[in-house]
């Protein structure tokens, strides 16, 4: 690997107003050592061959950039018919009064600062050292700009079988906040865990999670990004894959000027199973949007399964880019990589830039990759239409059939039902103007 | 009912006219079959009744009731009364057969200004219409006409015939690709809808199914014009004929 050039000025800047939190030795050592990562990678530039897509100068800039709260008026917010225990962020700030006491049979869960100030092994063990891991081959300086300087988050180390999901709800206040949130998820030996996250969390969000699913574990993780027009997002998955585990992730997003969503798998044990998702949909006319799916899926053991499958519905303009890689490592026999990509285009002033990536040092393995982007079919927009549907309603439920496929990708049907409800009422929303 | 007047279509991509001046009246409570070789202008006929896109009336006037057909957009046309049952009906992957038509039947509703059929009131009234078709409840879930036999789809046209309710259908070659039970189970149904009320305009290319959904007039199609009319004995004429004899009229 080229020894990247370092920018040291607009480093600088980015991180002269922040400061690293205390804890205990070793999370004081895994903080410097992400620090040390960052300096030597400098921030990312346009000419950072993943991010061509995607300006990264709003992330990269010292300061937010200002984001109007968004006003949902008598909106139930999501999930909330759903048993589940809420943990709240406002801001980025642990809010303990809005939050459930930490409790749950099943699992443990604590503040990150609770977990980084005490020594434990499963926390040391994980906390950066998945980040690290994933900054090889591709460089991913916000991720270790997280480690480095966050300020809150949460720890969870599921035992057993989490009886309800736990509820990250990010809200958000100060239209110039800059939030940096990084958890730590731990699902041991035959556990399952359900994480939820909602929100929009900050006029600029840096979120990481590192999720480390022992064999035979279950993780599903189910996310909503926040609908303000003006927030920008750069969030950061790293998990690694035990044998006979489970990762599952699905990520809705509607508005938002800019989120960046980079998921990093590692899938370790044999017959193991990582599945990312996600349905974005934008429309120009609220603001600009630009949604960036970034995904890294890494077979390292025999007989295991990866799916990548990823929507986006864009209009007035706006952009929508997907970059996918399956890597697939000697050894890695009977693999079977999925891939896809769409992109529904309702206009021609939107974009889509897509770059598939398969690379592939094992012989007997099955993978496929597709990437698409088109327009509404009028065939089928006029056969609606011959029914008696309108154009609005007809094109709407042609949206609808279109992401279907990803949000089948998740598994609880009462979290299903409730995603697919939310898009409704989003198309219907921008339907009645 | 449905009253068409020298009616000239053309091509919008190219200059190239395909129905050059026909004419039609069908009544309320009758049965029209029109009949024609490939490329007379049949199709055609029915894809400018029903509003779709590529072509350009030139001359000439189409009235459902009194009202102007070739003024409204296609939904209109289908709250109107107006239903054309496809051809080649179309797979929608993502779209349940179930929900699309109860969509389809809510918006005909609201357009009406009346409201919304409850859900409960929708499964019952689909479950009875799909039943004397031999639609199952599988076929209701899947996707609109994903992975349905030709029969299927056929019989899919009529089911969402009898959910709409409309005035006036209008059966594009709906015999094309049925083997002789598919064919009867669909003609049976059509049969089920017939009444005073309501017209039918049947187009196919082969008699067989007039034998099944008996015509009250027939019309011979051929290059873009209604070159004969007559009763039921002019399907026989031309299954014995061909349509050589009528083409020679056309001049």
């Amino acid at each position: 690997m080229a020894l990247a050039q370092a920018k040291p000025a607009p480093l600088a800047a980015r991180i002269e107003g922040l400061s690293v939190p205390a804890g205990a030795g070793w999370a004081a050592a895994a903080r410097a050592d992400a620090l040390a990562r960052l300096e030597a990678m400098g921030l990312p530039g346009r000419r950072d061959e993943y991010w061509r897509f995607t300006a990264p100068d709003v992330l990269n800039a010292p300061e937010p950039a200002r984001a109007a709260v968004l006003d949902t008026g008598d909106e139930e917010p999501i999930f909330d018919a759903v048993d589940r225990l809420k943990v709240v962020f406002v801001d980025g700030v642990f809010d303990a009064e809005a939050s459930d006491t930490l409790e749950m049979a099943g699992l443990e869960i604590e503040r990150l600062g609770d977990a980084l100030a005490r020594d434990i092994t499963w926390a040391r063990d994980l906390y950066g050292v998945l980040e690290a891991r994933g900054q090889d081959p591709v460089k991913r300086p916000h991720a270790a700009l997280n480690t480095a300087f966050a300020t809150d988050g949460v720890a969870i180390r599921a035992t057993g079988r989490a009886e309800k999901p736990v509820s990250l709800i990010y809200l958000h206040e100060s239209d110039s906040s800059d939030a940096i949130l990084h958890h730590l998820v731990r699902v041991e030996e035959g556990a399952e865990l359900t994480l939820l996250e909602s929100g929009p969390a900050a006029a600029r969000f840096n979120k990481a999670m590192e999720v480390d699913v022992a064999a035979g574990g279950a993780f599903h993780h189910v996310r909503a990004q926040g609908r303000d027009h003006e927030r920008r997002a750069i969030t950061h998955a790293f998990a690694r894959v035990g044998r006979g585990a489970l990762y599952k992730s699905f990520t809705l997003t509607a508005n938002g000027a800019l989120t960046r969503n980079e998921h990093v798998v590692e899938i370790a044990g044999d017959e193991a199973s990582a599945h990312v998702a996600g349905a974005a949909l934008g429309d120009g006319h609220s603001g600009p949007f630009h949604h960036d799916d970034t995904v890294f899926i890494t077979h390292d053991a025999v007989a295991c399964e990866s799916r990548q499958v990823f929507k986006k519905v864009l209009r007035n303009g706006a952009e929508g880019v997907f970059q996918g890689k399956i890597l697939v490592k000697p050894g890695a026999q009977k693999t079977d990589g999925y891939q896809l990509s769409q992109a529904l285009l309702l206009d021609e002033d939107s974009s889509f830039q897509a770059k598939p990536e398969l690379e592939i040092y094992a012989d007997d393995v099955q993978c496929s990759h597709g990437s698409t982007t088109g327009a509404i079919d009028e065939t089928a927009l006029f056969y609606l239409r011959s029914r008696g549907v309108p154009t609005a309603e007809a094109t709407d439920l042609l949206v609808l059939a279109f992401v279907a496929e990803a949000i089948d990708e998740i598994a609880d049907e009462t979290l299903r039902e409730e995603v697919m409800s939310r898009l409704t009422a989003w198309l219907e929303r921008r339907r009645r103007g | 009912m449905l009253d068409i007047r020298n009616l000239h279509v053309k091509l919008e991509e190219e200059d190239k006219a395909i129905l050059k001046g026909v004419d039609l009246s069908v009544g309320a409570g009758e049965v029209h079959a029109i009949m024609g070789p490939n490329g007379s202008g049949k199709s055609t006929l029915s894809y400018v009744l029903s509003g779709r896109e590529g072509y350009e009336v030139t001359d000439g006037s189409a009235t459902l009731d009194g009202a102007d057909l070739l003024d409204m957009e296609p939904e209109e046309r289908a709250a109107a009364g107006l239903f054309l049952a496809f051809q080649y009906p179309v797979e929608i992957p993502g779209v349940g057969n179930m929900t699309f038509l109860r969509t389809a039947l809510n918006a005909q509703r609201r357009a009406r200004g009346e409201d919304e059929i409850s859900a409960g009131d929708f499964l019952k009234l689909v479950r009875e219409k799909a039943k004397a078709l031999k639609i199952d409840a599988e076929m209701l879930k899947r996707p609109v006409n994903v992975g349905f036999s030709g029969g299927e789809k056929k019989r899919n046209e009529i089911l969402q015939m009898a959910m709409l309710e409309p005035k006036m259908c209008i059966l594009d070659e709906t015999d094309s690709g049925l083997d002789v039970d598919a064919m009867k189970l669909v003609a049976d149904g059509v049969n089920a809808l017939r009444d005073a009320g309501r017209g039918f305009l049947v187009i196919t290319h082969y008699q067989r199914l007039l034998d099944h959904i008996r015509p009250d007039v027939v019309h011979i199609m051929a290059a873009g014009r209604i070159v004969k009319t007559g009763g039921p004995d002019l399907a026989l004429e031309v299954e014995q004929n061909g349509y050589a004899a009528f083409e020679g009229e056309v001049a």
